[in-house]
């Protein structure tokens, strides 16, 4: 495999051979060890200085069921340190059939000139764009796959990455045609700072994927699809209600934020709850469940027509249904779906602008609850650009300065997504202690807290919470650099032999003899490595806080945020782990990965996960 | 005395939303997912009052009992 090296500042394009440190990493554990070496991390995001990589995980463009997320990572515009932002569609599994390792994108251009990248088997094509500058992502998605044919990748920015602001994302077709989003953290800001409007994907004639032992790997892949198609969640759940089903038991928990936060249950969960939601879908003769990019098996995307039934939006997740409805008190689905289908359009994060909606909301700007003052201001502000767009469109933190508001739930600057940390205790140690700011997906305690998967921790009490962060913090890491969705947690946390399966294909697929400790030694590398990062950066343990309002109680169980610092940073101290190379400890900063030849690890005492052995 | 049971997600196909339910007093919420032939091993969470709840906790006049199948997202 190489590695694809863009410069924008001379437009020129090399492939590099992959240096060995870097071989048995993938997805975000590439991105970040690419970012941890090459971005200086006091550097400003949207200079010169910092990059913007591209990675598919460690199984892309494989049989593996879910294997075609990917990885972008930069230093964070929103939160200032480092970012890996997680996305489906199209983009992964092409380049990995290319042959593509990581496509590191560098510097900015000279002068004002716009661009687009094309990546095929030869390289990367770098030529100007002008026709689509100022469209929304639709419109470019549409128009590519008119010049370049239906099968071909598309990643792009919608005008908010072409005002870089800190909320604005990366929109990446998905199979379908519709938008599936790397949202968080400001990355298409980063990619606007490099004049680049979209990029597209050709695997024609790639390289194909390298398979050492094909047969063990077959077998593997087998008991892995297996595993996730028998789970109830990612076999039944899922794929019937998608994400939203969310809703109705995060009200019943009490831990539904409201009202910017201030309860845990909405009295319009009804009318936007998953169950309502598929429904309608039905009803409108929608798509319940199809799949965000090839070879998904758990398929929890979904296209929610409008009332005429034509198409509205798709991908409609529960943090962006929770955010606009129960966060900001709007209970019409309708009015949601046309939201989250200007955000596609506009190219802007629903977690982090629903959080500017939130405290725009507690500022004045506009009336609780009026969801079309809501598509008005992302229509007529922030797609325009104007003033008032540009404050609501760099995000909560932003939003709440300007107008001298001190309820803003952000942690590092990130808004926080849709889980009241008083009430999933798990998930407000993840929201804290991650090193990408308040992000559910970093460690989703949720499922151990609420959903009772992989074992039960009370979510109204602190015990256990700060190691069950810590293990999804690690565990999650893994996943993320073999390029698997997420969901595939469940099955993996209730079935061990799916969590065998996963460390079974990579020793099949690369030949090494990765144990679990490996597998997790991948995590904690991954987590380590962002800190030392964020540390350069400026960032010490005191931002690995909870804003202060937290410390009210919250109706209906009146639970506050009762961790102290102290207890939050065990989180990462117990994430240490020691490398012992020929009986020596060794730093452990950008260390190789489960190469056998250089470096033996020594597990820290983890507990591990409960092991429910009920999977056959 | 009363209850209110609600039910969601798959469990509310052929069944209802939510109801005020009659029961005996010390009745526990098995007695009640037995009454409405809800087979048990369907139900991964039980919440009395926004509270995680055993299915042999006995019920109070006047709380919620949330039954919910294998869900998650995220």
């Amino acid at each position: 495999m190489k590695i694809y090296r863009v410069n924008m500042s001379n437009l020129s394009f090399i492939a590099e051979e992959v240096p060995e440190e870097w071989k048995m990493l993938g997805g975000r554990a590439l991105t970040s060890a690419i970012v941890a070496k090459e971005v200086n991390p006091t550097c400003h995001p949207l200079g010169s200085q910092n990059k913007l990589v591209f990675a598919p995980g460690l199984l892309a463009g494989t049989r593996a069921a879910n294997s075609g997320r990917l990885s972008v990572g930069s230093k964070s515009p929103l939160t200032g340190g480092i970012k890996e932002s997680n996305v489906g569609g199209t983009a992964a599994q092409r380049l990995a059939k290319l042959g593509v390792k990581a496509l590191i994108v560098e510097d900015i251009p000279k002068g004002d000139k716009w661009y687009c990248l094309h990546v095929h088997k030869d390289g990367v094509k770098i030529k100007e764009e002008t026709e689509l500058l100022g469209k929304g992502n639709y419109e470019i998605i549409h128009t590519l796959t008119s010049r370049y044919g239906e099968n071909t990748g598309v990643m792009t920015i919608g005008q908010a990455g072409e005002y870089k602001m800190s909320a604005a994302n990366i929109s990446v077709k998905d199979p379908k045609g519709h938008i599936r989003s790397a949202g968080r953290g400001g990355l298409g800001a980063v990619m606007g700072s490099k004049r680049i409007k979209f990029i597209t994907l050709d695997d024609n004639d790639g390289e194909g994927i390298e398979i050492l032992d094909k047969d063990k790997f077959k077998d593997a892949a087998q008991i892995f699809g297996k595993g996730l198609l028998s789970h109830p969640v990612s076999g039944n759940a899922l794929p019937k209600y998608g994400t939203n089903v969310l809703v109705n038991i995060l009200n019943e928990a009490g831990a539904l934020p409201t009202k910017n936060f201030r309860m845990g249950q909405f009295d319009g969960a009804e009318k936007i709850c998953g169950e309502t939601m598929y429904d309608t879908i039905m009803e409108r003769k929608g798509d319940p469940t199809h799949g965000c990019h090839v070879g998904c098996i758990i398929r929890c995307s979904q296209t929610y027509n409008d009332k005429d039934g034509k198409y509205l939006t798709a991908g409609f997740e529960y943090e962006t249904i929770w955010g606009f409805g129960a966060g900001c008190l709007v209970d019409d689905l309708d009015i949601i779906a046309n939201v989250d289908h200007i955000c596609d359009d506009i190219g802007i994060d629903t977690i982090e602008t629903a959080g500017s909606m939130m405290v725009a909301m507690d500022a004045g700007i506009l009336p609780w609850g009026d969801g079309p003052g809501i598509i008005k201001l992302l229509k007529d502000e922030v797609g325009e650009g104007t003033f008032l767009g540009r404050i609501l469109g760099n995000g909560a933190d932003y939003t709440g300065k300007a107008y001298g508001i001190t309820r803003i739930p952000t942690v590092k600057h990130q808004s926080m997504p849709a889980y009241d940390p008083r009430a999933v205790k798990g998930v407000g140690v993840t929201y804290a202690t991650s090193t990408m700011g308040a992000d559910h997906t970093a460690g989703y305690s949720v499922a151990t807290n609420i959903l009772k998967s992989g074992g039960h921790i009370d979510p109204l009490v602190k015990d256990g919470q700060i190691e069950l962060s810590r293990n999804l913090q690690i565990a999650t890491a893994s996943i993320d650099s073999a390029g698997l969705c997420i969901f595939v947690a469940f099955a993996m946390l209730d079935y061990e032999p799916v969590s065998h399966a996963v460390i079974d294909m990579i020793n099949a697929q690369y030949g090494t003899n990765w144990t679990v400790d490996d597998w997790f030694n991948l995590g904690r590398f991954v987590l380590k490595t962002e800190r030392a990062f964020n540390q350069a950066a400026g960032f010490t343990n005191k931002d690995d806080r909870l804003p202060e309002f937290f410390y009210e109680p919250v109706p209906p169980h009146n639970t506050i945020w009762d961790f102290t610092g102290e207890e939050l940073d065990q989180v990462n101290k117990l994430t240490n782990l020691v490398y012992i190379v020929n009986g020596q400890a060794q730093s452990p900063e950008y260390q190789l990965i489960g190469d056998k030849n250089l470096s033996i690890f020594q597990p820290t005492a983890d507990r591990k996960y409960d092991v429910n052995p009920k999977f056959q | 005395m009363e209850v209110k049971l609600k039910l969601f997600a798959t469990l509310r196909r052929g069944r209802f939303r939510e109801q005020i339910v009659n029961i005996k007093d010390n009745s526990r919420v098995i007695d009640i997912i037995n009454q409405y032939d809800i087979p048990s091993d369907e139900i991964t969470i039980c919440l009395v009052n926004g509270r995680d709840a055993d299915k042999l906790q006995i019920l109070q006049s006047g709380d919620t009992v949330s039954l919910f199948p294998p869900v998650g997202g995220g």
